[in-house]
């Protein structure tokens, strides 16, 4: 009798524990405001706080979430969207076409908003009903689905943001299954259940605390020691250790994103300096100068799968014309001499991550074989992105988060004059095909458009495509339900603790 | 000098000191391997007979790195602190002797700069000068000067008023004579305690510069980036991060014995 | 006595005024275009000619020193862009952590330091004196996220005893809070610990071999009662003024160990804030913490005036 009442003691223990989830953060998020926000760790908290329009699964297709059907039509200008009825917002408010409609033209007008690039083709919306809208766009545009499950998607309550003004970051509120409780900056986010989300059937936790801690070590620690049920970004390094512990389980999926090397040949006067800027003989003898199996197996402890093209060789629109090219460090040198630099330098620009020091090395230990003097300049973020935008700068090694659209990744690096195109490529042809590539809805079609660009980029390389990262989770065994989608955040909806 | 080499551990610090400086300077000749060579087959190797301190995250020579990362890491330490010595006592001295507006001036000055965190300091000038070890020494050099004002100036205004500076003054011997010959000689006991403690600041505070990309540039090793490196594999690969530590502690120990005999040995009270 | 005071008190307006300079000029060396940095991986062009317009970054520089000067001297220190909260919020969020780890990390150096100074100099150039040095160099020479990250492993992933890192408010749970303190408070102490025992080892030999010590041990008294009563309370005084500069250096410089530990303090914050180039909070942080620093000093020159006789006069 006495035992029993100490067992239902026990569990009674665990089931209050069980409620809180703790999630460990690589970084601190930025503002809280989905029009503002501008981090990928922001992204991991929102898609707790915040509802999207549409929510992609785990082979990146679109699913309905706010919006539960969409239709286009007028050539693929219009998009129709019909929204979930009987959603509330965190305050209470209904979302309606009405709120749907405020958001979307909050992104695209409020001064300092980072979504204006996403939602450029849309040039108005109109609330059809209470639960109908329609997207008038000035030109089909075949990502808007997929840019709708990002922050671009997420709707805000119109009365909160509307009194908050330009503070609504420090207490959002939005329609996803978790709400606002506070902030504590690099310290902590805490999160409730929203106890009237429409989904709520979906939710197992009374609340969510995301800690920040940036060191990938600490991170871990926290896990083993019990502070944290799931930490986000384990290091490639610490899977082996951490792999015969069975009160843990690593889940992980390739990215979205990419790693590459960004070469200036047509940004300021940097471009004409190095032959790696000049000479595009010069670009394809550097690339094949790298052995990218050994890259990821000493960088990344083999947690990343090589790649040579903007989105990975499992994404559906991967442009298989194009395969990796295998390492051939005698052609390196026979195109190097053959462009009269048999021994070229240039300088690599390289963020301070440890990531991106590792990659850099082996990079220039690599390309060193073929002739390649390779000077590695660490330079701290803010400062690379600024050096990037004018052009000071002959190669850079960037990650990029990547977006579930191959045009994310695409159209702003390689267009001509679009805003993140800091390697200066700008060519006719390339710039046709993207933009057909993005105002073509048939699959099918568009894959055809990028095998056309990937041909043509692989003759140019402004951009040496290395590989493509996993995400990494470390989590209690106990957690169940996670979905591994490539875009990295953590859906909440069907994670629960057994 | 004879009573300094009479002391056990002054002996030992000039020793271990003069070690580091002997390795640093004959790097290319006693290091085992070309410290950048990387070794694909050899990453994390636990030390053995191939490397005889284990390999590093890229399969590179630990011993090797170690060697050279010498170089780096005392020259850190070293001219850093030369720096602000340079620039701290003439600035110090001037202040605490001349007095009235100039040290009120240098005060304040000193005071606001001691004010703002030592690393923002450094963050912010090794960010203006660029990325490299040259400027972060020059950087942490800078930072670490106030701190050098302070001390001298203190030193200078108690020592001005001692009955043996009053009766050079007296004598009507020049300002530079008083300040260089009776001066001078009674303020570098507490400066060389302070040096000694200010190398070892320095030689870390590279260490966390080089973490933010602002000090030594890879794949060039110094110790305090080899041991930035190895806190990723401190369970995977301790190695990686025991060497480089055990060099900036003995490093550390050793300036700092030897700077307590010559203070022993500099300083006229303990004749 | 009353004139000594008042002049010190009138030097901390110029000297605010010169941090005020220092904080706002500092800011303008470091490179990139804030707006960019502010902006972020995606930049958009719009949003970042927003912020450029928002921090009046095209204006001369004089006419931006005096927006912020004159916000200041109102109370405002302006907003973070980076998260959208006032920057007094930030501060007032902080000062408790931030206290309570300096005053914890000064408690620790301070028993460490003084005790390791006073056997070193006691039992000079004998093993004791040895083994209290290489002590003492031994946190001098250990970087703090080095040290912590270690205790870290062994402590809570190894033993299980504390927390592997975090903060908890004391008034939630004081047991949790010191177990989630300690680990930093030492790692930051015992650096500290290395530097006091130094100076007390210095100032001890001075005194020891000084004629009022020997005054007082050719007199007969215990050598006990010389080093404690007579030598270790006249070495105190310089400890005291280097202690106080120490806990002010604590407020902002405990940066790594505040990021090892995920402390939410002040230093982590401003080096964040000089990374995201978000400006506000490297101003009204650096002004605050440079203020209290400025103000402890005066507080410890005073007790410096109070304690030792020969200054007066």
């Amino acid at each position: 009798m006495r035992s029993l009442s100490l067992f239902g003691l026990l569990c009674f223990s665990c089931a209050v524990q069980s409620q809180t989830l703790r999630i460990g953060l690589a970084e601190d998020p930025d503002v809280l405001d989905p029009t503002m926000a501008r981090t990928f760790v922001g992204r991991i908290v929102f898609s707790a706080l915040c509802d999207k329009l549409f929510d992609l699964d785990e082979k990146l297709n679109v699913v309905p979430q706010l919006a539960t059907a969409y239709e286009w039509s007028g050539e693929n200008r219009t998009l129709t969207l019909k929204l979930r009825p009987g959603v509330t917002f965190h305050d209470g408010e209904k979302l309606d076409a009405a709120a749907v409609k405020f958001s979307l033209e909050r992104h695209k007008n409020m001064p300092g908003s980072n979504r204006r690039g996403d939602l450029a083709p849309v040039a108005s919306v109109d609330v059809v009903d209470a639960h109908t809208v329609r997207l008038n766009l000035s030109a089909p545009f075949a990502p808007l689905l997929a840019v709708l499950t990002d922050r671009a998607g997420m709707i805000v309550s119109p009365k909160a943001a509307q009194a908050a003004g330009d503070r609504f970051g420090a207490r959002p509120v939005c329609a996803g299954p978790f709400r606002f409780v506070e902030r504590v900056a690099q310290d902590r986010i805490v999160l409730e259940r929203f106890p009237e989300y429409w989904n709520r059937g979906a939710i197992h936790f009374d609340r969510i605390v995301y800690l920040p801690i940036v060191d990938s070590t600490v991170r871990l620690a926290n896990l083993r020691s019990g502070q944290l049920d799931f930490i986000e970004r384990l290091a490639g390094s610490d899977v082996a250790g951490l792999k015969g512990d069975r009160r843990f389980k690593i889940d992980r999926i390739v990215e979205i994103g990419y790693q590459g090397i960004t070469i200036n040949i047509g940004n300021g006067e940097r471009a004409q300096s190095t032959a790696l800027g000049r000479d595009a003989r010069v670009r394809e003898a550097f690339e094949l100068s790298l052995d990218r199996d050994a890259l990821v197996k000493v960088a990344m402890d083999g947690e990343a799968v090589t790649g040579n093209q903007w989105v990975s060789p499992a994404n559906r629109y991967y442009a298989r014309n194009v395969p990796i090219p295998k390492r051939d460090v005698a052609k390196a040198k026979a195109l190097l001499a053959a462009a009269g630099a048999a021994n070229p330098s240039f300088t690599l620009m390289t963020p301070t991550t440890s990531d991106a020091q590792r990659i850099a090395q082996v990079v220039q230990a690599m390309a060193k074989e073929a002739g390649f003097d390779i000077k590695i300049q660490s330079t701290e973020f803010s400062t690379s992105l600024n050096m990037a935008d004018k052009g000071e700068f002959e190669a850079y090694a960037l990650a990029w988060s990547g977006r579930a659209d191959p045009d994310g990744n695409l159209h702003i690096f390689n267009a001509c004059k679009a805003p993140l195109n800091v390697s200066g490529y700008c060519k006719k042809e390339v710039d046709e095909l993207i933009g057909k590539a993005r105002t073509t809805l048939d699959p099918a079609q568009r894959a055809k458009f990028y095998e056309q660009i990937a041909a043509e980029l692989a003759k140019d390389r402004p951009i040496v495509y290395l590989f493509h990262r996993n995400w990494l989770w470390a989590h209690a065994a106990k957690l169940s339900g996670l979905r591994t989608v490539p875009d990295g955040l953590v859906r909440v909806q069907g994670l629960r603790m057994n | 000098m004879r009573r300094l080499l009479r002391r056990g551990g002054a002996m030992f610090g000039l020793a271990v000191v003069a070690f580091f400086v002997l390795i640093a300077l004959l790097a290319p000749w006693i290091a085992p391997h070309n410290p950048l060579a990387t070794n694909w087959g050899a990453v994390r190797q636990a030390p053995g007979a191939a490397y005889l301190f284990g390999a590093d995250e890229l399969g590179r020579d630990v011993l090797s790195r170690i060697i050279w990362g010498a170089r780096a890491s005392i020259l850190a330490g070293v001219v850093s602190v030369s720096i602000s010595l340079s620039l701290g006592v003439p600035i110090g001295m001037l202040a605490g002797y001349l007095g009235r507006w100039v040290d009120a001036l240098i005060s304040r000055i000193t005071d606001a700069m001691l004010a703002c965190p030592f690393l923002i300091l450094a963050i912010a000038l090794a960010a203006f000068l660029g990325p490299s070890l040259a400027n972060a020494m020059i950087a942490i050099g800078i930072s670490a000067t106030p701190v050098f004002i302070r001390l001298t100036r203190a030193q200078v205004l108690a020592a001005k008023s001692e009955d043996y500076v009053e009766a050079a003054r007296a004598l009507g011997n020049p300002h530079l004579r008083i300040a260089l010959r009776h001066i001078f000689p009674n303020i570098v006991a507490p400066l060389i305690v302070q040096a000694t403690l200010a190398i070892a600041a320095a030689v870390i505070a590279e260490a966390s510069l080089s973490f933010l990309g602002l000090g030594q540039q890879p794949p060039a090793p110094s110790w305090g980036s080899m041991l930035n490196t190895a806190r990723n594999y401190v369970d995977q690969a301790p190695w990686m991060a025991v060497w480089p530590g055990l060099s900036i502690f003995l490093l550390v120990l050793s300036f700092n014995l030897l700077g307590d005999g010559l203070r022993d040995a500099l300083d006229p009270r303990q004749k | 006595m009353q004139k000594y005071l008042l002049q010190r008190l009138a030097t901390l307006v110029p000297t605010l005024f010169f941090v005020s300079i220092l904080i706002f000029g500092l800011q303008q060396l470091l490179p990139g275009d804030p707006a960019i940095a502010l902006a972020g991986e995606e930049r958009d062009p719009a949003a970042v000619a927003y912020l450029r317009a928002k921090f009046h970054l095209d204006e001369p520089l004089p006419l931006r020193y005096w927006y912020w000067l004159s916000g200041v001297l109102h109370g405002d220190l302006g907003d973070s862009v980076r998260i959208q909260k006032p920057v007094t919020e930030l501060i007032l969020e902080k000062l408790p952590v931030t206290i309570q780890l300096a005053a914890m990390a000064m408690l620790i150096a301070l028993a460490i330091g003084i005790t390791a100074g006073v056997v070193s100099a006691v039992k000079k150039d004998t093993a004791w004196d040895y083994a209290a040095n290489a002590f003492a160099l031994w946190g001098l020479s250990t970087p703090n996220f080095w040290l912590g990250i270690l205790l870290i492993l062994f402590f809570a992933v190894h033993l299980g005893w504390l927390p592997a890192s975090g903060y908890v408010s004391p008034f939630e749970d004081l047991k949790a809070n010191l177990a989630a303190m300690i680990m930093p408070a030492f790692v930051l102490g015992n650096a500290i610990a290395a530097v006091l025992m130094r100076h007390t080892r210095s100032a001890m030999l001075q005194v020891l071999s000084s004629d009022y010590v020997r005054t007082a041990r050719a007199k007969g008294l215990n050598e006990r009662v010389v080093v404690l009563k007579h030598a270790l309370r006249n070495a105190l005084i310089p400890i005291i003024t280097l202690g106080a500069l120490e806990f002010g250096t604590l407020l902002s410089g405990a940066v790594l160990t505040e990021q090892v530990f995920s402390i939410p303090g002040f230093g982590k914050l401003i080096v964040d804030a000089v990374f995201n180039r978000d400006y506000s909070v490297v101003q009204g942080v650096v002004l605050f913490t440079a203020t209290v620093y400025i103000t402890l000093n005066l507080l410890a020159d005073m007790a410096y005036f109070l304690v030792n006789p020969r200054m007066r006069g």
